[in-house]
């Protein structure tokens, strides 16, 4: 198993084998499973209060569709860990914490400085996505 | 027109900080071309056949004097003294070093522009009809939503990596300046039958190997409803774009392959979930950006009169002007087409003039057109003529806007890597053919696209004729188009026959507009008459 070299959440990590979509769905004990890039993050709502971890695969991480499948997890409610695995790149870290991510196991490890700048590069957003908790800035254009 | 606020003006600064850091270590050796390349696309930076191109972005197409002047040093700075006007409304440098770049961006930042998503599989810059704020058939001005669009849209951390890339175009009158539904999105502003404003949304539409003209999917989006919906859209493009061929990748191919109702109904289906979050901006954030909008100091009372008796002058009043919603005012459109030019093409000293006239005439404001000239939307008549000789001895008073020497290129062979044949030399040897005033005064209105390649960089399945560059057995060979338009009577141009040579191509235009002019009745312009008449005249006359 590749090593999660990112982690911003306090509990304890979950070291379950992350099953496939199809397996997990049939196993009603798993606790930890893995999406990949065309499978349906939909599929996994009704099980989410048994999910302790969710894995999203980036084979390539120019397939973007993982950050849709995050961020979907999130808008559902689900509160438990989101580890992207494989391809990860530093320059997408920030993006990838703001469509629900707080894991991260690449599959060759990242220049700590390099990452570290990157999570903290943009102290502003356009959007609001909701998932990531911060205020886009129209909302510091107009506070309520 | 829109100035930046501090966050703004962070956002762009922060991206010079992280373009810079990534050159950085490309240099470094710690990312490969492979990993920098779709990192520095994102940022516009293209490596083309002999050197590296920046594409810079003008949102929607509007720029102030400052702004112009500064792309007029860039030129001079950092490329070999010219700038090139692209079909998206942007500029783009052809002769840029790598490690120059992140100074050119942090120039760009001092004067808020950028090149944020100018290329790559993410959502480009918006663009905008060209006389947006000036034109007398608009229903509003299209500018703020697109401003609302190029801040969502900016660095949305979902939809970075589409399988594709991603056009968006706004426009708000009858009259399509902007070929709308040849967008991945185009959005067209209306009012309802209650007399508010919303959006009517367009999708699937596009030009490359497969044209396509976007269907209607919704008649009506309410304006605190905008960011909701595109981000719906976009959502289902992202998880159910192909990504296994990137012939196939555009939304066109989704909407297709998917139905344009079963593509509504999913659309439908997350916006209903997406309105259940908080996503969208109020309508007050809106409200802030119309403001930047609201029309400059127009004196009143101004007369309609135009002095036209210098010939010269006249006919370029005739033919590249266009009427203001202003009395006493009018738009002017600079011709980047000089007989024999390089189509978009100006050079470091025509743009700075260019800035210092809309300075100076024209409320300090500039347009760039998706036909790759300038405008000044809002010139005073009586201040016409001065404009119009100024621009003159610069070698930018050429009166053939929307005629046959008014040709959309793309850079072709001379530039670009993917091209089969050349662009530019066909587009200067058809401008040089049909040099006279009076030739193309007869010709009239007759739009000219060409493309070096499938790809249709150049928009030739929307020109009422196409030229597409291809290759035959490894020599350049060029196929002819009919009947394409742009406007709101979109169509695609059709392929005529067998391709031709480089000249060949130039004496078969020449032979299609003697048809055209033996055939035409009326007022009807080149296009007119092919679809009443056909396409079989033309190529008998052409083959026969
Ligand atoms: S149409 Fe082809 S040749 Fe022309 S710019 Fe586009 S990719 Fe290059």
């Amino acid at each position: 198993m590749v090593d999660v070299q990112f982690r911003f959440r306090d509990d304890e990590a979950v070291n379950d084998p992350a099953v496939t979509v199809d397996a997990f769905s049939e196993q009603s004990n798993a606790t930890a499973v893995r999406i990949e890039p065309g499978e349906d993050a939909r599929a996994l709502l009704p099980y989410l209060d048994r999910l302790a971890l969710v894995e999203v695969n980036f084979p390539a991480w120019t397939d973007g569709r993982g950050y849709s499948a995050a961020r979907i997890l999130r808008e559902a409610g689900y509160t438990g860990e989101v580890r992207g695995v494989g391809d990860l790149v530093i320059d997408m870290l920030h993006h990838m914490r703001r469509c629900g991510f707080d894991a991260f196991a690449p599959d060759k490890a990242l220049n700590p400085t390099d990452a570290k700048n990157a999570f903290e590069r943009w102290d502003n957003v356009y959007q609001a996505t909701v998932v990531d908790g911060r205020q886009a800035i129209w909302a510091k254009r107009h506070p309520a | 027109m829109y100035k930046y606020d501090e966050y703004d003006q962070q956002m762009v600064d922060t991206r010079v900080a992280e373009f810079r850091d990534q050159v950085r270590r490309r240099v470094a050796g710690d990312l490969t071309e492979d990993q920098f390349k779709p990192l520095r696309l994102q940022n516009g930076l293209y490596l083309q056949l002999h050197a590296y191109m920046l594409r810079v972005a003008v949102p929607y197409g509007t720029l102030n004097g400052t702004q112009m002047h500064l792309l007029g040093d860039i030129a001079d700075k950092y490329d070999r003294g010219y700038g090139h006007f692209t079909t998206r409304q942007n500029i783009q440098y052809n002769w840029i070093k790598l490690e120059e770049t992140p100074d050119i961006l942090a120039e760009l930042a001092k004067v808020e522009m950028h090149a944020i998503q100018t290329s790559g599989n993410c959502i480009r810059n918006i663009s905008s009809d060209q006389f947006a704020g000036a034109a007398a058939d608009e229903i509003v001005d299209p500018r703020p939503y697109a401003e609302l669009l190029r801040q969502w849209s900016s660095f949305h951390p979902e939809f970075l990596v589409l399988p594709r890339k991603f056009k968006i175009a706004v426009i708000a009158s009858e009259k399509d300046r902007a070929a709308m539904r040849l967008h991945d999105i185009g959005i067209k502003m209306v009012k309802n039958d209650a007399g508010e404003i919303g959006a009517q949304f367009y999708a699937g539409g596009g030009m490359g190997r497969t044209p396509m003209i976007a269907p209607l999917i919704r008649e009506f989006v309410p304006l605190d409803q905008l960011i909701t919906y595109s981000e719906a859209c976009l959502r289902v493009y992202n998880r159910y774009g192909r990504r296994d061929n990137k012939y196939k990748a555009r939304i066109k191919i989704l909407v297709h392959e998917l139905g344009r109702d079963e593509y509504v109904r999913q659309v439908e289906e997350e916006f209903a979930h997406l309105q259940t979050l908080a996503i969208e901006p109020p309508l007050a954030e809106l409200e802030r950006i119309k403001a930047h909008f609201v029309d400059p100091a127009f004196e009143t009372g101004l007369s309609d009169d135009l002095d036209l008796t210098d010939p010269d002058f006249r006919l370029w009043v005739e033919r590249n002007t266009t009427a203001h919603k202003q009395p006493g005012y009018i738009i002017a459109t600079v011709s980047l087409k000089p007989v024999g030019g390089i189509p978009g093409d100006a050079s470091a000293d025509q743009i700075r003039l260019m800035a210092k006239l809309g300075t100076q005439y024209s409320f300090d404001e500039l347009r760039v057109t998706h036909a790759q000239n300038i405008v000044f939307p809002h010139v005073k008549k009586a201040d016409l003529y001065t404009v119009w000789k100024a621009l003159d001895e610069a070698g930018l008073g050429t009166a053939n806007l929307d005629t046959v020497g008014d040709i959309i290129a793309c850079p072709g062979l001379d530039y670009c890597s993917l091209a089969n044949a050349r662009s530019i030399p066909v587009a200067q040897k058809i401008s040089e053919r049909f040099g006279s005033a009076q030739k193309q005064a007869e010709i009239g209105e007759l739009k000219l696209k060409i493309s070096g390649c499938i790809n249709a960089c150049g928009h030739h399945h929307a020109g009422h004729i196409g030229i597409l560059g291809v290759d035959k057995k490894g020599l350049e060979n060029y196929q002819l188009l009919f009947g394409g338009s742009e406007g709101a009577d979109t169509s695609l141009a059709k392929i005529i026959g067998p391709g031709f040579t480089e000249d060949g191509v130039v004496d078969a235009i020449e032979k299609a507009t003697e048809v055209y002019l033996a055939n035409k009745q009326g007022e009807e312009r080149f296009l007119d008459t092919y679809r009443r008449i056909g396409m079989d005249p033309f190529k008998e006359a052409i083959y026969g």
